[in-house]
């Protein structure tokens, strides 16, 4: 007891090296937790732009179709096959596209766009389809109408009510043609994805290419993100050997380059913070240990022995990196809440690289409660490993060499 | 006849003895026994502090034993010097050397948690301490509010607090003024004769010379004279 009251004394005996040690270990967490919930933020988002609310995690297609996109090479959807991939645990959700690319038009302009016939409710249910409604009405199960995204209605000069004329090819090289009016124009945060889809419902579009009871793959959402791998391996036991499940990160393997690149750079730049937050939590280290250095000898000359001034030394350090911790966890927690709700927005040429890339440019915080204790835990054990440097050097403590002036 | 305090037999201790050896101190034999009122004389660099340190068990001699009570501290591990320090030493140093943060009551409590006296023992202890060096009034003050002599004085009653053996005073009056000295002094005698308590310094000062019943000379690190001027009076 007479330990921690002494220890307490200590630490307020020079408030402004104590408040320097706080300070650089909450400043070092507030960093290093904003730096990881805005890395995370960003690709979370591009993953939801991209995977959340287009491809789904897994797909399940004809064997082949992924490597020749054609409707000839599409699945023949039924409900036992239905019943044989809900019956997986960790599926969430399934919505059955008929996808193809083919030419609209309005007018004298012509774009190439790709057609995605759609069970609007389950589409809905796997990729929150009808919250990206910006006007007009979502799609119902068959409709003769068309959602089209923002950026293609822009290209197509349309708006709602307005008919689109759509041509392709069709289920073995039939010809594909119709003409849908215009009931939803639809927004995506992703560039790529808002500049070329329509959405038909899906007997619509299968009627448009001739393929009746066919889809080209059957888009999953899981309950459980982070069981990707055994969910994938679940369903191709379940399925037939025709079909095969493909993962976001099989059909996005230049997505997921990308985030390992960035990744590597981000933890570059994070070993890069530690080692900051190091060399300050150490410099205030070194001073203490300067400046008691003589009262330390003192005190082990009268006769407290070495264990006794390690556990001063651990109270002291351990009360300062906590709460420095503490501090930059709740100071950075509205941090994070503020860039998840008011994301950075990047402009110029960063902002158009990001779009070329097919990504939203826009960096939002993460507030996954994972990122505040990780990094908490980080900076502590960072800050209670160099505390191990007062307690080697009393350990190595000559009491006559200390007290020599 | 008193009992032996502290026997140092033929003690050197040599720095850098490798390379340059540099002898501090030099083949000494010096007996104390309970009670005496000894002074450490000679000029600087005689080794007076170094030998002070050794009889302490703050540093090792390069040769040469020394028995503290009987027991052979060079012996000791550094752990076990620590330890026996703690209760059979008392310090005082020429720079005061107060625990800062803790008030003149708790620098003098201090030692006594470190032997792990309970608390009535502790505080009976640490109060009649503080009447014998007059600092009653004092006893909730900091020492940064302290004047020299009363730090000083409050590092004797720390000293005192263990109930050492005897107690090593390294230039105990360096820093003080005439006046305070002389108070130190008139408080440490006074405990060496009411007490008995045994009481060693390194000095330079004419007065702790002057008051002082035996005087050790060094020079060179060896013993130049030793010259006892009273007898103990006990």
């Amino acid at each position: 007891m007479w330990l921690i009251k002494l220890a307490w004394k200590n630490i307020w005996r020079n408030r402004n090296r104590t408040l320097i040690s706080m300070s650089a270990i909450f400043f070092a967490v507030i960093f290093s937790v904003v730096a990881n919930s805005l890395w995370k933020g960003t690709f979370g988002a591009l993953i939801q732009n991209l995977v959340g609310y287009y491809s789904g995690y897994i797909q399940i297609q004809q064997a082949g179709y992924w490597d020749e996109q054609v409707l000839d090479n599409s699945l023949e959807w039924s409900d036992s096959l239905k019943a044989e991939i809900s019956g997986e645990n960790n599926i969430d959700a399934l919505s059955p596209r008929l996808e193809s690319f083919a030419l609209m038009s309005s007018g004298d302009i012509t774009k190439g766009c790709l057609v995605v016939g759609i069970d609007p409710m389950r589409e809905s249910e796997v990729t929150q389809l009808q919250e990206r409604l910006k006007k007009g009405r979502y799609l119902e199960s068959g409709d003769q109408a068309i959602l089209l995204t923002e950026g293609l209605a822009e290209q197509l000069q349309l708006s709602l009510e307005d008919t689109v004329y759509i041509i392709g090819q069709g289920f073995h090289g039939a010809t594909a043609a119709g003409k849908y009016p215009i009931k939803g124009i639809l927004k995506y945060g992703a560039p790529d994805l808002n500049n070329r889809l329509a959405f038909l419902s899906l007997p619509a579009a299968q009627e448009l290419y001739g393929a009746e009871n066919r889809a080209t793959s059957v888009v999953i959402s899981l309950h459980d993100q982070n069981l990707l791998e055994e969910t994938v391996l679940g369903l191709k036991k379940r399925l037939d050997s025709g079909l095969v499940a493909m993962t976001w990160k099989d059909m996005m393997p230049e997505i997921v380059q990308h985030m390992k690149t960035d990744h590597f750079t981000m933890q570059i730049i994070q070993y890069l913070l530690y080692l900051l937050i190091a060399f300050g939590i150490f410099g205030t280290l070194t001073m203490m240990m300067v400046e008691r250095q003589f009262e330390m000898g003192m005190l082990i000359a009268l006769g407290m022995k070495k264990g006794n001034m390690i556990l001063l030394m651990v109270i002291e350090s351990v009360f300062t990196v906590i709460t420095g911790c503490l501090a930059g966890l709740a100071a950075s927690i509205p941090v994070a809440f503020y860039f998840k709700n008011n994301p950075i927005r990047f402009g110029g040429e960063f902002g158009k690289a990001y779009e070329r890339f097919g990504f939203e440019a826009v960096m939002p915080g993460s507030t996954e409660p994972g990122i505040f204790w990780s990094q908490g835990l980080i900076v502590l054990c960072l800050g209670l490993l160099l505390s191990l440097y007062p307690l080697y050097k009393i350990l190595r403590m000559d009491p006559v060499k200390a007290m020599r002036r | 006849m008193n009992q032996t305090v502290i026997d140092a037999h033929d003690v050197s201790k040599t720095y850098n003895p490798e390379a340059i050896p540099v002898p501090a101190v030099n083949h000494v034999h010096l007996h104390i026994e309970q009670g005496e009122f000894t002074a450490l004389v000679g000029p600087s660099g005689s080794g007076k502090t170094t030998l002070l340190n050794l009889i302490g068990g703050l540093d090792r001699p390069t040769g040469g034993k020394i028995f503290i009570n009987g027991v052979d501290i060079t012996q000791l591990s550094d752990n076990q010097l620590i330890d026996f320090r703690l209760h059979h030493i008392g310090f005082v140093f020429q720079s005061f050397n107060l625990i800062p943060v803790l008030t003149a009551k708790e620098n003098i409590e201090f030692i006594l948690l470190l032997q792990g006296v309970d608390k009535t023992t502790r505080e009976k202890r640490v109060l009649q301490l503080l009447k014998e060096i007059g600092l009653e009034d004092k006893m909730n003050v900091r020492p940064s509010q302290l004047s020299g002599g009363q730090q000083q004085r409050v590092a004797v009653a720390r000293a005192l607090a263990s109930k050492p053996q005897f107690i090593l005073a390294d230039e105990p009056t360096a820093n003080l003024d005439s006046k305070a000295a002389a108070n130190l002094l008139d408080i440490m005698y006074k405990l060496n004769q009411e007490e008995n308590m045994t009481f060693i310094f390194s000095t330079h000062d004419k007065r702790v010379i002057d008051r002082a019943r035996r005087v050790v000379t060094l020079v060179d690190g060896r013993i130049d004279s030793d010259t006892a001027f009273k007898p103990l009076e006990h």
